[in-house]
């Protein structure tokens, strides 16, 4: 159990970290200065200490989603291997946590809906019919990973992956590709969403927590960086867990704790990169995108039985 | 002890209550009280009985032996796990319907209500443990007109004497075809018996075999909504009063899941692969374009409706992935995705019975159903807003509810279909995993629209303004179905074991040790996945006031302020709220392929063409179903009877000589 609290703390932590990372990079490379990698931490502290306003339209679902956004991100993250293959395996595997997931989203955009402004309803339709698209992906991706490793079990898929090199398949690769493309989708990314606009036409993830503010607002945006977190995480671990840790020596450890926040930094970098170089898709050109994703899932799974 | 003095009490219960809630008919308040009542102990019996013959009690129970066999009642382990789903909602129900009912006192007779409600349950029960093809016609007959009467019971209602019109002319089509294959099996076992039909297929030659398979589809898959037979779902489930809504989508179209799986695995016997692929792929489109519909509807009862053919559908998947395993001899595998279908079944029975319910309870109170003119209701009704929203977080497969758990079983089952040996098979099945995903992911669409927009927000018509909390009653029968809803995915580990008795006869192996380890369900491959929706319950449990007590910590606590909605200067009312139309709109437009929307737009213009007086805009999606399948059959039908009327002079003389020369004819040929 230490060890999946560790993880789990250790996601929390970082999350604030990657996102403000990503924001410098892509600062940098737009030649602006921007704000420090640290600066999202300074949110977070500013946001915990202010006072909320809560619309008198809204319910109790209003109040209580951000503690069960925050709940399902840290319950999903107890599933993910993060430096040890080692996680809760046992109370879920890949398919719970995209589950899980989809849990935050299911309350995060009913409480969208909860305060009767059109923002709210807009953010919350378009999130769902994006998420709609982007899940089919994501199951057929575990579905090649489950074909590969023979299990759907996160730390066990790492596990095998790890220990056993002879497993890597070309199949992996457009896996990940298509995890990846669903990864953006799902975390309110460009080409997707634009997650630094408060533009009403454009914003998808905004738009469903414009009405939080004060404590409320800062468990919805550490929960979301937490989010972004463990897909990287997952990406890492899942498709390519090389330099986990496999059992619990120091050496082994320290290792796995310096891969994992190699790979998660590069990933971020990719998405730095990404977000710099293409530009916001049209609503109704993004399920062209995400057809592409699943076309490559499904390749995966093909490939598999084929190659 | 013996179970079957159980199933005859609960046969004279239910007599009891038809009998004593018609007598009643001129005190409405008894009525209801008595025949309900009487229902809900029924129930109570029903779920005992039912509960004993899957611990080992099985019994048969027999009438008389006749012509066509003996007629007998029995309760197996497949039948007594239908017996105790048509039970336990019952009860739920009929809690409900003591206070529901209350909305016909004055308009309908209340003791036709009573009465109906009785004997379609019991209907339900006898259909599910008929052990004679002849008695099962029968009481398939029976269940059909009870509920068509409950379809039409609101009879001043002109669109549920049109949708009761509808569901009885698709019903005997699919009775016809039951019936035909019935008699064919009998054929070949001499016997109506349906003792003398398990194995059946093994005597049959296989062109008529996979014959009798695909009538036997038709037939139940008529009843139980399969996509393209399902026109008459969305019409009659919403027409029926809510209660009976809830047993119709609950339980009834159950029954038809229950005949195909006893006649597919044990009388036929399911040896051609691609049977369950059929299966497979129809369920699988059945589920995308039910939950799509469903999308669209701005009625929630129809919404509702359209779902079930969804849910119809994922259980179908299961079903058919079922048969494809037990047609590879991959016995493991097959009572593991026969399982998944049965406890989805049960799921679904308790989760679509209780939304019904909700539609019900906004029905009883705004009396409206049309979405787009509720809003708020989550203020004035509070508890009937709970009890909806466990229901829609259940039905879009929310850990860790019960819609998850028997979810997550399907899933597995279809991916450990790299077991299959056949290369073709292999390819074809991402592609119902790609679909169930697809399935899940808009049902949770759905259910937020659904949700959001009929509680939350502010109210947009008058009646959603002056809603009242329903009746203690209606609430109670909701209340139970909600915690029966979270108990079934919290302990579904102890339900599996129960849900493995009825398969192990069905499919021939036991695999309840395979699948539960303690808490943890873990599908036969030990190593491939597990799920314990106990410990997933239980960590949330923990870590949700861990949050908010280190959220309250950090930073001290601060005052919440109640404030308006964010408007942008223009004070917000209830018209510039998002509505059911407007949150689907981007699926309508995305699938519109699927969907060919039709829009119309009017603009009746003043002197300058920049400033219009009004604007009328119409958008449908087409009814591709009715339009294409349906209207083209009833054409011709029309169209042929016209023409025979042409020898319809209405002169006696004339039939008189149409029947004097067949007469004659006749002799000639058979003299």
């Amino acid at each position: 159990m230490l060890f999946e609290i560790l993880q789990v703390a250790l996601i929390v932590a970082i999350s604030p970290l990657i996102t403000g990372v990503i924001r410098k990079l892509k600062a940098l490379l737009q030649s602006r200065r921007g704000p420090g990698i640290f600066q999202p931490y300074y949110d977070l502290y500013k946001l915990f200490r202010k006072d909320s306003v809560v619309s008198r339209n809204s319910s109790w679902i209003f109040i209580v989603t951000p503690y069960i956004y925050m709940a399902a991100m840290l319950t999903a993250a107890l599933l993910v291997p993060v430096f040890i293959t080692q996680s809760l395996g046992f109370a879920g595997d890949l398919i719970v946590f995209i589950y899980l997931l989809a849990m935050a989203r299911f309350f995060m955009a009913v409480a969208a809906l909860d305060a009767g402004s059109a923002f709210g309803g807009m953010g919350s339709s378009r999130e769902m019919a994006i998420s709609s698209l982007a899940e089919p992906t994501m199951l057929l991706s575990i579905f090649a990973m489950a074909l590969i490793a023979g299990t759907t079990s996160l730390g066990d898929i790492s596990q095998q992956l790890a220990s056993s090199p002879g497993l890597v398949r070309p199949s992996l690769f457009l896996a990940f590709a298509a995890f990846f493309i669903a990864t953006l989708a799902e975390n309110a990314r460009l080409p997707v969403d634009n997650p630094s606009t408060h533009l009403e036409l454009t914003m998808i993830h905004e738009a469903m927590a414009l009405e939080y503010s004060g404590k409320g607002l800062a468990l919805m945006e550490l929960s979301s960086m937490t989010k972004l977190v463990l897909f990287l995480a997952v990406l890492s671990n899942v498709f390519m867990p090389w330099g986990i840790a496999t059992d619990a020596t120091p050496m082994a450890l320290a290792i796995g704790m310096i891969a994992i926040l190699l790979k998660i930094g590069t990933l971020a970098a990719v998405i730095a990169l990404i977000e710099s170089t293409f530009s916001k898709m049209r609503l109704f050109r993004v399920p062209n995108l995400l057809t592409v994703s699943f076309t490559l899932a499904l390749l995966a799974v093909i490939s598999y039985y084929i190659l | 002890m013996d179970f079957s003095s159980l199933f005859v009490a609960f046969i004279i219960l239910s007599f009891l209550g038809a009998l004593a809630g018609a007598a009643l008919n001129g005190r409405p308040g008894a009525s209801r009280i008595v025949s309900f009542g009487c229902a809900g102990l029924a129930g109570l019996l029903g779920i005992g009985c039912a509960i004993g013959a899957l611990l080992g009690g099985t019994f048969e129970l027999s009438l008389f032996t006749g012509r066509f066999g003996t007629f007998s009642f029995s309760v197996d382990g497949l039948s007594a796990f239908f017996v105790l789903m048509i039970s336990l909602l019952s009860l739920v129900v009929a809690i409900y319907s003591a206070g529901y009912v209350k909305e016909y006192e004055g308009k309908y007779s209340l003791g036709l209500m009573g009465f109906l409600y009785n004997m379609f349950v019991l209907s339900m029960v006898l259909v599910v443990t008929a052990h004679n093809a002849v008695l099962f016609l029968i009481l398939w007959e029976a269940m059909s007109l009870l509920s068509y009467a409950l379809v039409v019971y609101e009879n001043r209602n002109k669109d549920a004497v049109k949708s009761g019109f509808i569901y009885v002319l698709m019903t005997h089509m699919g009775t016809a075809f039951i019936a035909v294959s019935f008699l064919l099996i009998a054929h070949f076992t001499g016997s109506f018996d349906f003792g003398s039909f398990v194995g059946a297929g093994a005597s049959m030659p296989s062109v008529l075999k996979s014959a009798v398979f695909l009538m036997l589809l038709i037939g139940f898959g008529t009843k139980a909504g399969l996509i393209p037979m399902h026109i008459w779902l969305p019409y009659a489930h919403p027409a029926a009063p809510s209660n009976v809504s809830a047993l119709m989508s609950g339980v009834m179209v159950k029954t038809a899941i229950y005949m195909l799986i006893r006649c597919s695995f044990e009388y036929l016997g399911v040896t051609d692969t691609w049977w369950g692929l059929l299966v497979l792929l129809v369920a699988s489109i059945s589920a995308v374009l039910g939950v799509m519909y469903a999308l669209m509807e701005t009625d929630i009862k129809r919404l509702l409706a359209y779902s079930t053919v969804e849910n119809v559908g994922i259980i179908l998947m299961a079903v058919g992935a079922a048969m494809v395993f037990k047609s590879y001899g991959l016995l493991d595998l097959a009572a593991l995705a026969l399982i998944a279908a049965l406890f989805h079944a049960l799921n679904h029975a308790l989760f679509k019975g209780l939304l019904f319910m909700g539609a019900g309870s906004v029905l009883y109170a705004t009396h409206t159903k049309n979405m787009e003119r509720l809003g708020g209701l989550i203020k004035k009704m509070p508890y009937t807003a709970a009890f909806f929203f466990i229901g829609a977080l259940s039905v879009a497969a929310i850990p860790p509810l019960n819609g998850f758990v028997s979810e997550w079983l399907i899933f597995q089952s279809l991916l450990l279909s790299s077991n299959f040996p056949e290369m073709a098979v292999k390819i074809l099945i991402p592609l119902t995993v790609g679909m169930l995903a697809l399935t899940g992911a808009l049902a949770a669409a759905c259910f937020v629209r659904a949700f959001g927009i009929t509680f939350l927000a502010m109210p947009r018509s008058e009646n959603a303004e002056s809603a009242k909390e329903v009746p203690p009653t209606m609430l109670v029968g909701m209340g139970l179905a909600a915690i029966l809803c979270v108990l079934g995915g919290v302990l579904a580990t102890f339900i599996v074991p129960f849900i493995d008795r009825a398969t192990a006869p069905v499919i021939g192996v036991s695999i309840a040790s395979k699948l539960v380890y303690g808490l943890v369900l873990s599908p036969v491959v030990h190593s491939f996945s597990s799920v314990s929706p106990l410990a997933l319950a239980g960590l949330l449990i923990v870590i949700l006031p861990v949050v908010y007590i280190a959220s309250n910590l950090y930073g001290g606590r601060r005052k919440t302020v109640v404030g308006d909605t964010w408007d942008c200067g223009t004070p917000l009312n209830s018209r510039m709220e998002y509505t059911g139309t407007a949150f689907s709109k981007p699926l309508s437009m995305i699938f519109s392929s699927i969907y060919r929307p039709r829009k119309q737009q009017k603009e009746t213009l003043t002197s300058s063409p920049y400033i219009k007086r009004d604007i009328t805009y119409n958008d449908e999606i087409e009814p591709v179903y009715e339009k294409y399948l349906y209207s083209p059959v009833a054409r011709i039908t029309m169209e042929v009877a016209r023409r025979a009327s042409a020898i319809q002079t209405g002169s006696i003389q004339a039939y008189l000589a149409y029947i004097f020369i067949t007469l004659v004819l006749l002799l000639i040929i058979f003299r």
